[in-house]
């Protein structure tokens, strides 16, 4: 079957797909987009994250006629989602990294109730600086998953607890940090984000 | 501006930016978070077809024939190969024994053994065509412990053994033995005024890497393969795979693609052989991914183990002396169990002064799934089992469990039971003292923000089991000890090449190592090292490939010691020889080119007084200065085989951890609320990823506290739960605050006094937590990991 979509902004048109194709499967190995992971393609782990209409699926669990017609938005083009997220709600002021919250302060940084906003990025979003500010990635593998699952997070909800994080990071699977350095870099987006209105 | 290096020029050097003690950011970071960095399963080529395994569905079976025809006939199937189609006599493979078969002939051991192999245009036509294979078993009887392994009459896994170990084990069932003998730990115990006995067991643990196993395997030209793939260490693999392809290693070109996470997991052989085969029977590339289900069986896991000890005390809190046994189950292949068994000898004692010992760790074969290397390598069982008898003996003399292990707490000079001095500080009361300080947590979290009360903090979270009533905190600590580096007298080197050249006017330095870098952060200290003795800002990482020798193994801590201490020593000569090209050049305008002692920093030659001799740039012009040599630590020595004693180790590492819990009586459910850690690390090359390295290590001995273990079924060893549904790995929700104390102290014989660390930080974390539940509940809880019928006395078996 032919399959019709938007990929990060782009149309996208995938031929040949066999009906048990999944979303992943058509991302990774026919639009070349390898982004988004592989780990358990049971939709346990988290890994395959990407938005589907804006609502963070895993997409190992998402058919591939399942998505004709809709947008999907990968770790590939998190930083340009952001970033038009952002032209859409301006506000946010600093440019990622650069507006000189540390992880330290991050750490102390406590949450409290805001509207949802983000940050201007350069090539990076917030959230994606943000990890490798923190020391969040290691092998790396959770990482894209993670970072789509944090973004829209912090886009829901731009002044998170930790049980917030903790809580919609729990589809998420990591097996090398510990997650401390994951929260932290949650944390670190947020504050840099609340520092930039 | 470029200095000209006369001697009217005199300024200041300065600190080259991003070497060792800071912490720099990966260099592999940006292409994680964009998601372009490719890992091994990310690997595709034109034209390129996919295999499949077809495993077995038995655990222990003789193979009555193999049909394939229906397979081969499939529209889109390339190849179909079985034990028959191996190119070479050389149809078997292995770490130490070369025991494990590429596919399996007459015989399956294990249950998800592979038997065949598909190469198909569409992973679906692969996975199809490997399900119309017909197989005939007939089934033999299962071993799956000690009394079946070695029961008089027992079934042989392996018959006709002749590997090195065959002469010194009791029966064939038994890969490896080894005994310690020290002192004498009879005569001893009758000076004890307690003595306490137990018996522990330890669940198999898998490693749960994210990334599966996968890679491609491209033919080459020249009638050889290249083949790209994630893992620990590629000369290892090449040195297996080359010979069942029957091609010389030149003709196995090996490059490292990303690798998503290892912990041991990826020591072994997986489907690096059966890609290239596939391969070189198209002729076409192949890949191979391998998924949740597959990847269980794809890699040897933790040996689980049965561990028997005996220590006894005096009454004022001295250890008296330790007996132990210590059963690993090895499963069906040897794997990595020799060494495994030495490691789980040597440290059975802990970070403790027992003059008087008697040991044995022995290593079975069974028809359970093979266990090999894996974060802890057999000092995690141990540690697991001793401490538990720490907090035993101390409970049985009143003491404090903290203060009776640091009264008998080893330190620098103290010799292990395998005779051997420890000749580098062992900080173990220290550690102890650290964590016990650190102020605890505040009592239910959950109930204290009053209206705001927060389920999600108690046991069973959102599901909203209990509102606290039932719930009770207890407090646990243990510590433990591991060693550095492979031991008993392995030849563990490195090698380095690094070159370093003036490129767009600035000097950069290319360091090139076959390391793994399997998420550890080596590449970001290789790139740090290089810095601080080059004094270059711009360093390159060289992809790991097999162009360049052997860096050993992406285990056993010991990456950044050996190869960080061959890219160390690689650059101290790249230094010496960029010195001596400078003193040609510019030695007779200043005569501390030839008497000071001189440094590279800041892209400049300077003298240790800080005066500046030349820029880098003017030195080298348009030479380069490349070399690659190999580096080794000091040399180990194989333990003996009767009384265990040699100076086998060359490095230890200690972490302790305090564990604070809240358990759930009723339901049975655990909330570990905090996990504390301190570490010595001996120099913290990259403080960031030493704590991420000590956080994600705590968080995998938690995970096998509370919830991970493959089980296998007693009466078929067949897997029940190859998924990440069945098979617990804690979420963010399960792991909590870990807060990290990392200790500096130097080891004076290590490069820059540095000391692994990715092992330790997984030994103490599971028996931190087991005491903590112990403390909650008052339960004896022998066994890890600890289930809810555990907790609630609702086991039915
Ligand atoms: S790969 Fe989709 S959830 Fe694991
Ligand atoms: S960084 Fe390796 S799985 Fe998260």
């Amino acid at each position: 079957m032919r399959v019709n979509f938007t990929v990060n902004g782009r149309k996208q048109e995938a031929d040949d797909v066999w009906e048990g194709e999944s979303l992943l499967y058509v991302l990774r190995e026919r639009m070349g987009l390898p982004g988004s992971k592989n780990a358990c393609e049971q939709g346990e782990c988290g890994s395959c994250t990407v938005r589907l209409d804006g609502v963070p699926v895993c997409s190992c669990l998402v058919a591939a006629g399942q998505v004709e017609g809709r947008e999907v938005v990968t770790v590939e083009g998190l930083a340009d989602y952001a970033k038009h997220r952002d032209d859409a709600h301006p506000g946010g002021a600093c440019a990622s990294g650069a507006c000189g919250t540390s992880v330290d302060a991050a750490q102390r940084w406590q949450a409290k109730p805001q509207d949802g906003r983000s940050a201007e990025s350069g090539d990076l979003s917030p959230i994606q600086q943000a990890f490798i500010d923190a020391g969040a990635v290691q092998c790396g593998f959770c990482t894209p998953g993670l970072l789509v699952a944090a973004d829209e997070l912090l886009e829901r909800n731009a002044s998170p607890s930790d049980q917030d994080i903790r809580e919609a990071l729990s589809g998420n699977l990591c097996r090398c940090t510990g997650y401390e350095k994951i929260l932290d870099a949650v944390r670190l987006a947020a504050a840099r984000q609340e520092e930039a209105v | 501006m470029a200095t000209t290096g006369t001697p009217t020029n005199i300024t200041q050097g300065s600190k080259t930016k991003g070497g060792i003690g800071e912490s720099t950011l990966r260099p592999d970071g940006t292409l994680k978070v964009t998601g372009e960095f490719a890992y091994s399963s990310d690997m595709w080529h034109e034209d390129m077809l996919w295999g499949q395994t077809l495993r077995s569905t038995v655990a222990h079976a003789e193979i009555k024939s193999i049909d394939i025809s229906e397979a081969v006939a499939m529209p889109g199937v390339y190849a179909v190969l079985t034990y028959d189609d191996l190119p070479t006599d050389v149809k078997n493979y292995g770490l130490e024994i070369q025991d494990t078969p590429v596919l399996a002939h007459g015989k399956v051991r294990h249950h998800g053994e592979p038997v065949a192999l598909v190469a198909a245009d569409h992973p679906e036509t692969a996975r199809r065509a490997a399900a119309k294979i017909k197989i005939e078993y007939v089934e033999l009887p299962v071993i799956t412990d000690e009394a079946s392994a070695t029961a008089p009459d027992a079934v042989l896994v392996h018959e006709g053994r002749d590997d090195h170990h065959i002469g010194h084990v009791p029966h064939p069932n038994i890969v490896h033995r080894q005994p310690i003998v020290r002192g004498n730990a009879d005569e001893a115990a009758k000076r004890a005024d307690v003595i306490v006995k137990g018996e522990y067991t330890f669940g198999m643990q898998d490693q749960a890497f994210l990334g599966p196993e996968s890679g491609l395997a491209v033919p080459s030209e020249d009638g050889g393969v290249e083949l790209y793939v994630a893992t620990q260490w590629l000369h290892s693999d090449l040195k297996q795979i080359a010979p069942v392809l029957g091609l010389p290693e030149e003709k196995v070109r090996m490059t490292l693609s990303g690798v998503g996470g290892a912990f041991g997991g990826r020591e072994d052989i997986s489907m690096q052989i059966h890609a290239c085969l596939l391969a070189l029977r198209t002729g076409k590339p192949v890949k191979i991914v391998y998924n949740r289900f597959e990847s269980f069986f794809g890699h040897v896991h933790r040996h689980p183990a049965k561990l028997y000890y005996e220590h006894g005390a005096t009454k004022d809190g001295k250890l008296t002396h330790m007996k132990c046994k210590i059963v690993l189950d090895g499963g069906a292949y040897a794997s990595a169990s020799p060494a495994v068994v030495g490691n789980a000898s040597s440290l059975s004692v802990g970070p403790y002064v027992i003059d008087d010992v008697d040991i044995e760790a022995i290593a079975l074969y069974s028809n359970n799934p093979p266990c090999g290397a894996m974060r802890g390598f057999g000092a995690v069982q141990a540690c697991f089992a001793y401490e538990a008898q720490m907090d035993k003996l101390a409970a049985k003399l009143g003491m404090d469990p903290v203060e009776f292990r640091q009264l008998n707490a080893m330190e620098q000079g103290t010799i292990m039971p395998t005779g051997q001095p420890v000749d580098s500080p062992a900080p173990v009361a220290e550690l102890l003292r650290r964590v016990k300080a650190r102020p605890l947590p505040p009592e239910q979290q959950w109930a204290t923000a009053g209206e705001q009360a927060d389920v999600r903090a108690l046991p069973g979270g959102l599901s909203n089991t209990t509102h606290g009533e039932g719930v009770v905190r207890g407090v646990g600590y243990a510590v433990g000890i591991k060693n550095v580096g492979f031991s008993e007298g392995f030849d563990d080197y490195s090698t380095a090449k690094v070159r370093m050249e003036v490129i767009n006017g600035e000097p950069v330095a290319t360091v090139h190592t076959a390391m793994a870098e399997v998420g550890q952060g080596g590449v970001t200290v290789h790139a740090q090292i290089a810095r601080t003795e080059l004094g270059v800002t711009q360093v390159t990482i060289h992809p790991a490939d097999t162009q360049v020798g052997s860096a050993g193994s992406t285990s056993a801590s010991r990456q950044t010691y050996v190869t960080g201490g061959a890219v160390k020593n690689t650059c101290e000569h790249v230094r010496e020889a960029v010195l001596e090209i400078g003193r040609r050049k510019f030695g007779s305008y200043h005569p501390a080119w030839a008497t000071a002692e001189l440094l590279l920093e800041g892209g400049k030659v300077v003298t240790d007084g800080g005066e500046v001799l030349a820029d880098l740039v003017d030195v080298l012009e348009d030479e380069a200065v490349e070399l690659e040599l190999e580096w080794r630590h000091r040399p180990t020595e194989a333990f003996d085989l009767r009384t265990g004693q040699g100076n086998g180790h060359v490095q230890y590492s200690f972490a302790a951890h305090r564990a604070v819990v809240e358990v759930d009586t009723e339901l049975g459910l655990v909330k570990v609320v905090e996990l504390a850690v301190a570490q010595d690390v001996g120099k913290a090359l990259n403080p960031l990823s030493v704590v991420g390295q000590i956080q994600g290590g705590t968080t995998q001995g938690l995970g096998v506290a509370v919830m991970e273990e493959i089980i296998v079924d007693p009466k078929t060893a067949k897997v029940r739960n190859p998924s990440f549904t069945d098979y617990l790995i804690p979420t963010i929700l399960d792991t909590p605050t870990i807060p990290v104390d990392v200790l500096e102290l130097a080891d004076e014989h290590a490069p820059y006094g540095l000391r692994g660390i990715g092992e330790a930080p997984t030994l103490s974390s599971t028996p931190a937590v087991l005491a903590a539940i112990r403390n909650a509940t008052g339960l004896e809880l022998n066994r890890t990991p600890v289930r809810p019928e555990h907790l609630t006395g609702t086991e039915s078996s």
